[in-house]
């Protein structure tokens, strides 16, 4: 059964700097299923982040429609919005004031719904599933590092146990061991809880590593959008300094389809 | 897509109490106010039954297993759900929140008879897994208002202790300024001068003009009854120039740039900039504190001047339209009703609180923690200290001066 998740259909997206218009997205389509790990990549300035955070409804396409859900992306930053999609930002943009578990908690407490005992032990769940101990619930968020900096924000994305899940270069800044054992953490949820994964990523091994698919922006547009091995095949300037380059070659010996099923 | 509520029904099926589960229990389901309350009634309703049920133990645990049930008896041994079958499978939905409930509900431990899909299991086996008794909060202690108040007075003095540092850490680098002026920091300085003073003036001179309005007309009807309209000029001018104008200005600066000049060197912790000047082997002191002090102690005196004559010119249009006293009048009597030491007295003051505001807003800056409370914190607190600090060192001053120039 394939359902789609996202559905971006004629996405146009212009960017007026004084009486300079720049086009970062021109037509641009893409569909991503329920299930997949779908990976955004593109030289810089074509509008990766740009279009994560149009399909959590931050910023509004010039023209075009994105569909998050079966509902428009401005519709989304509403009450319990948590539930529905999971954001992990690059710098993981911690609550500073508040200390982990509350940061965790945050979205499930605020909806003043549940007693507290049972927000409290349900983010005590989501802390220890992210692979953190329990006495780092107290701590806050300028005493973590960088690795548990994210490993709280993916926390704190998945509180609601939401379908979708969005992540800004989710290994930058962490030291390779840290990144790969993120990767590790992110595919054991993935097929724990049937999530569906979009992230923006420069680094190759976690490109390989995880993605089910691989969207190549280029040229203000989607060129391509298919399994990892398609993807490299594909005849494209970008593609070939990208991937086939001294650092694409060393990341390319971990191709190999991830074997997963919804 | 509408999805049917997380319900819990109970059936009397031949081998003892069943209580079938079903409908969404997801966080999205169970943080809608009317689901949750209609499912912690039926909870709580719960609860008791299990109680009265220990009384069929016996009966339930004789007839034994069906094939169909996915069997645990891990635990339950005394445990009043022991006795109940549990049937989860027709659940649509389940994720780590509806499985916490569930686990709560089950006192923390797997029920004796209990039919599970494999997903389902997982789920829970997570919950089960890393599900700990909350942690009690400590007990409380009896000398903590004891030790709370032994940590105020450490920290004012830690406060004090840390602003005489930055005094003399500025003296030191007003010296260097002195022996080296080419390495100063002029561009920074001037910016200072701009932001602090020259955008000041507007506001400045818009209260000042409406508090010498307001004592105008509020004393020329004491005045009347006395028939000594003339004196309005001396009780204006002394107040004015001698106490009001300083003291204005400083309040009005304290607020408006004190707060700025703490904000910018927090946010600037708050990304480390301070950590990275420091490690580029640049001196704080002399790169931050002292060209906003020495900017303040120029502009204090000056935005000072600026307030008193704008509040005598309101002051004396006010005058002129209540009891006809002329702006001419006016300003020839004022010379002779105001020492001119009033003045340098005024002046002085206005040089000493620009120093202080810039060191207390420095001071309170340099303090901030990396988070967003602190530097909230912060701000308002040296907006606080400063207002006080430039009101006692005014009251200081009257004190101190009180045979000049009266």
């Amino acid at each position: 059964m394939t359902e789609a998740v996202i559905e971006i259909k004629k996405l146009w997206t212009v960017f007026q700097n004084g009486d300079k218009k720049s086009v970062i997205h021109k037509d641009l389509d893409l569909t991503i299923n329920r299930g997949e790990i779908v990976s955004l990549v593109g030289g810089s300035g074509t509008g990766k982040t740009v279009l994560l955070r149009q399909m959590l409804g931050l910023e509004h396409p010039t023209q075009g429609s994105i569909n998050v859900l079966g509902k428009p992306a401005a519709e989304l930053g509403k009450r319990g919005a948590a539930s529905r999609v999971g954001m992990l930002f690059q710098q993981g943009a911690l609550f500073s004031a508040f200390t982990v578990l509350e940061n965790i908690a945050f979205a499930l407490r605020e909806l003043k719904v549940l007693p507290p005992e049972l927000v409290r032990e349900a983010a005590m769940v989501k802390l220890q599933m992210v692979g953190l101990t329990p006495d780092a619930a107290d701590k806050m968020p300028s005493e973590l590092s960088g690795g548990m900096v994210k490993r709280v924000a993916l926390a704190r994305a998945l509180i609601m146990d939401p379908p979708l899940l969005l992540l800004d270069e989710p290994t930058a800044g962490l030291d390779p061991e840290s990144s790969d054992s993120f990767c590790l953490l992110l595919r054991a949820l993935h097929r724990q809880m049937g999530l569906t994964v979009i992230m923006v990523t420069h680094d190759l091994d976690t490109l390989f590593e995880l993605s089910t698919r691989i969207a190549v922006l280029a040229d203000q547009r989607v060129i391509i959008c298919d399994a990892p091995k398609e993807v490299v095949a594909f005849a494209h300037p970008f593609i070939h300094e990208f991937f086939l380059g001294p650092r694409g070659q060393r990341a390319m010996e971990l191709l190999r389809e991830y074997p997963f099923t919804v | 897509m509408p999805t049917p509520a997380p319900r819990i029904e109970e059936q009397t099926s031949p081998e003892g109490r069943r209580l079938v589960v079903s409908g969404a229990w997801t966080a999205a389901d169970l943080t809608e106010k009317a689901v949750w309350d209609a499912l912690k009634i039926q909870l709580t309703g719960l609860k008791p039954g299990q109680a009265a049920e220990t009384g069929q133990k016996d009966k339930t645990s004789q007839t034994g297993e069906t094939a169909e049930t996915a069997e645990t008896a891990e635990t339950g041994q005394g445990d009043p759900a022991s006795a109940v079958y549990w049937d989860v499978q027709p659940i649509e939905k389940l994720d780590h929140l509806g499985a916490q409930l569930l686990w709560n509900h089950w006192g923390r431990a797997w029920p004796a008879h209990l039919a599970i899909a494999p997903q389902q299991r997982a789920v829970l086996d997570n919950v089960a897994k890393f599900s700990a008794e909350p942690s009690r909060p400590p007990k409380t202690d009896w000398l903590a208002p004891l030790a709370a108040l032994g940590q105020r007075l450490l920290s004012m003095l830690d406060h004090l202790n840390a602003l005489l540092r930055l005094v003399g850490q500025l003296v030191l680098d007003i010296g260097r300024l002195a022996r080296h002026p080419a390495e100063g920091p002029w561009r920074d300085l001037s910016g200072h001068l701009y932001h602090i003073g020259a955008t000041a003036l507007p506001i400045t001179a818009l209260v000042g003009f409406l508090i010498g309005v307001v004592l105008a007309y509020l004393m020329s009807e004491q005045l009347r009854q006395f028939g000594a309209d003339a004196y309005i000029v001396n009780i204006l001018g002394i107040s004015l120039i001698r106490e009001l104008g300083p003291v204005l200005a400083a309040i009005l600066i304290a607020g408006r740039s004190g707060s700025a000049i703490t904000a910018q060197i927090g946010v600037m912790r708050v990304t480390e900039e301070l950590d990275a000047m420091r490690v580029l082997g640049i001196a704080k002191g002399f790169r931050l504190v002292m060209p906003r002090a020495l900017a303040l102690a120029v502009v204090m005196p000056l935005i000072s001047v600026w307030t008193t004559l704008a509040a005598l010119v309101g002051g004396m249009l006010a005058a002129n339209a209540s009891m006809g006293v002329t702006p001419a009048f006016f300003i020839n009597a004022l010379p002779a009703a105001v020492e001119v030491s009033n003045l340098t007295l005024a002046t002085g003051k206005s040089v000493v609180f620009g120093l202080l505001i810039a060191l207390v807003a420095c001071h309170f800056g340099l303090r901030v923690k990396p988070n967003t409370e602190s530097l909230g914190q912060g701000t308002t607190a040296s907006v606080v200290t400063s207002i006080t600090v430039v009101i006692l060192v005014d009251a200081l001053f009257a004190v101190l001066f009180k045979n000049v120039g009266i």
